[in-house]
């Protein structure tokens, strides 16, 4: 009958013990620091790639480059952190504390502040004219070498022409 | 002899965290046969490869099962990994095999709470998920992730461990272990535990591997079967031997995931040992082509990958088989012959997954 006491070591131990849950959520959760609770970006490091959204899994991203905007339904989102991975500027990460509950499935909005967007469009501006200056530099120098060319045809027929 | 009638049992029961159906053969308060059928929780994760690329296919895997998900997400990019014919470094498979103990000793406690409270002692019960919860508290320090761990990828893992993580690991599965020492009392030498489970589902060796049973299950019933011996990720260099125990009923099934307990902690303290400096992954390039079988061994047993590539960057064919696939007509034959009372621990005894099962 000395089987039926093994317990009772743990229950004594039990009763003289403090509870090993946490009186949540008087007493606030602690995350470690790698938790992978939602994903946070610093939207003015953001270049508007898309790789973030083409490598999501679940498909809880949109990147809009005209308005500078980042959006994320994080009720979709499944903290995988793929995203983080394929980020070219690391400008995403994955910070602790879950997403709370809510009566609707919102997107969360991200805009680029104004400067930013307005120096952005001003480098895409001026690469845009650097690009066209440089394609009409390119087809200057192409029809210029097209009447060369013919330039140069008759002058060949003919002295051909002379040698035979 | 007594008149047959035939029972419903589940998909939705007390017992059952998951829904599986078993049509009961009862005469009298015995057994005569057991007609499962599944189907209630199919989630088509296999054919999602059509949408989404080999890549981001890991963290579809990861999610077949929600306990042990880092061994299915390991499956998947071991099968990706020997079709590409890349060489994973040495530290990302000791990190691997750490992980993967980690979540084994954290499916078998959960299970040792569920059988406790199968058999009614709720407080064994508690006390069983009291430990598992620090076990889950060292996941999340490490990975991020309490149950998905998101940290493989194709080419090695994401996130490390450093010495002192590693150091801190050993102290708790120290207290881990002697606490599971604690409570392995109660279920290994009670009285009232012993009446519940002696004698109780006998399966034969020969029947066992008959009908193609895994891991614990099977292995209880003396069938030496741990695909770990296979050899993967950093499981050659590490010293173990199969638990197996020639009993073959619900006590041996017990006691074998009790011990694997101790295994794997001494599996984790051999490899905190033996992990080697250098990298975590490898750049992987191209698309995979070609096809592989993987056999992983999970906390419920054999786990088998079919993956197909064609060279493109979605894969052309999935294929899991988990384990509970496997045990389940060695359950319909333990529970021939049984008590009506005890067809809640005989199901509990093959650690069923049906979610997984179905994928």
């Amino acid at each position: 009958m000395s089987n039926i006491f093994n317990f009772t070591p743990t229950v004594l131990k039990n009763l003289f013990h403090k509870p090993v849950t946490k009186n949540y959520p008087a007493e606030p959760a602690q995350y470690p620091e790698r938790s992978r609770g939602h994903i946070e970006i610093d939207i003015d490091e953001c270049i508007s790639c898309g790789m973030c959204v083409r490598s999501c899994p679940t498909g809880c991203l949109a990147v809009d480059r005209n308005e500078g905007t980042w959006t994320i339904n994080r009720f979709d989102c499944i903290a995988c952190g793929y995203c983080t991975l394929k980020c070219p500027k690391k400008c995403l990460h994955l910070t602790p504390g879950y997403q709370t509950p809510g009566p609707q499935k919102k997107e969360a909005v991200y805009q680029k502040s104004p400067e930013v967007l307005e120096a952005e469009r001003k480098k895409a501006a001026e690469a845009a004219a650097k690009a066209a200056a440089a394609k009409a530099a390119a087809a200057a120098k192409a029809a210029a070498a097209k009447a060369a060319a013919e330039q140069a045809q008759p002058a060949a027929e003919s002295a051909a022409a002379a040698k035979e | 002899m007594g008149k047959r009638s035939v029972v419903p049992f589940g998909p939705q029961h007390p017992v059952l965290p998951e829904p599986v159906h078993l049509d009961l053969v009862i005469e009298d308060e015995k057994i005569v046969e057991a007609v499962p059928s599944i189907g209630f929780v199919h989630r088509g994760l296999e054919s999602l490869i059509a949408k989404k690329d080999y890549n981001e296919m890991v963290y579809v895997a990861e999610r077949t099962c929600g306990i042990c998900s880092f061994m299915h997400g390991m499956a998947y990019v071991e099968s990706i990994e020997s079709i590409m014919n890349v060489e994973v470094p040495d530290r990302a498979k000791f990190l691997r095999t750490i992980w993967a103990e980690m979540s084994r000793i954290h499916s078998h406690l959960l299970w040792l709470g569920l059988l406790a409270d199968a058999f009614g002692y709720e407080s064994l019960f508690y006390q069983c998920w009291r430990i598992r919860e620090n076990v889950l508290d060292l996941i999340e320090l490490s990975t991020g992730g309490r149950v998905i761990f998101s940290v493989n990828k194709v080419g090695g893992v994401i996130k490390d461990m450093d010495s002192d993580m590693l150091a801190h690991f050993l102290r708790e599965l120290d207290k881990i272990e002697e606490e599971i020492r604690e409570i392995q009392k109660t279920f290994l030498l009670d009285y009232s535990v012993e009446t519940r489970l002696k004698g109780v589902g006998y399966l034969s060796k020969q029947q066992a591997h008959d009908l193609g049973c895994v891991g614990p299950f099977g292995r209880a019933s003396g069938l030496p079967s741990d695909t770990r011996t296979r050899g993967y990720e950093a499981y050659p260099q590490i010293d173990f031997e199969p638990i197996v125990s020639e009993i073959g009923d619900s006590y041996a099934r017990c006691e074998c995931r009790i011990l694997e307990l101790y295994q794997s902690i001494d599996i984790i303290r051999q490899a905190i040992a033996k992990i080697p400096d250098g990298e975590l992954s490898v750049q992987v390039k191209g698309n995979p082509d070609g096809e592989v079988f993987t056999r992983v061994e999970q906390p419920r047993g054999e786990a088998i990958y079919y993956v197909k590539g064609e060279g493109k960057a979605n894969l052309n064919r999935l294929r899991i088989r988990t384990p509970t696939f496997a045990n389940l007509p060695g359950l319909c034959e333990t529970l021939k012959g049984a008590d009506y009372a005890d067809v809640p621990i005989l199901i509990l005894t093959i650690d069923p997954c049906i979610s997984c099962t179905e994928r």
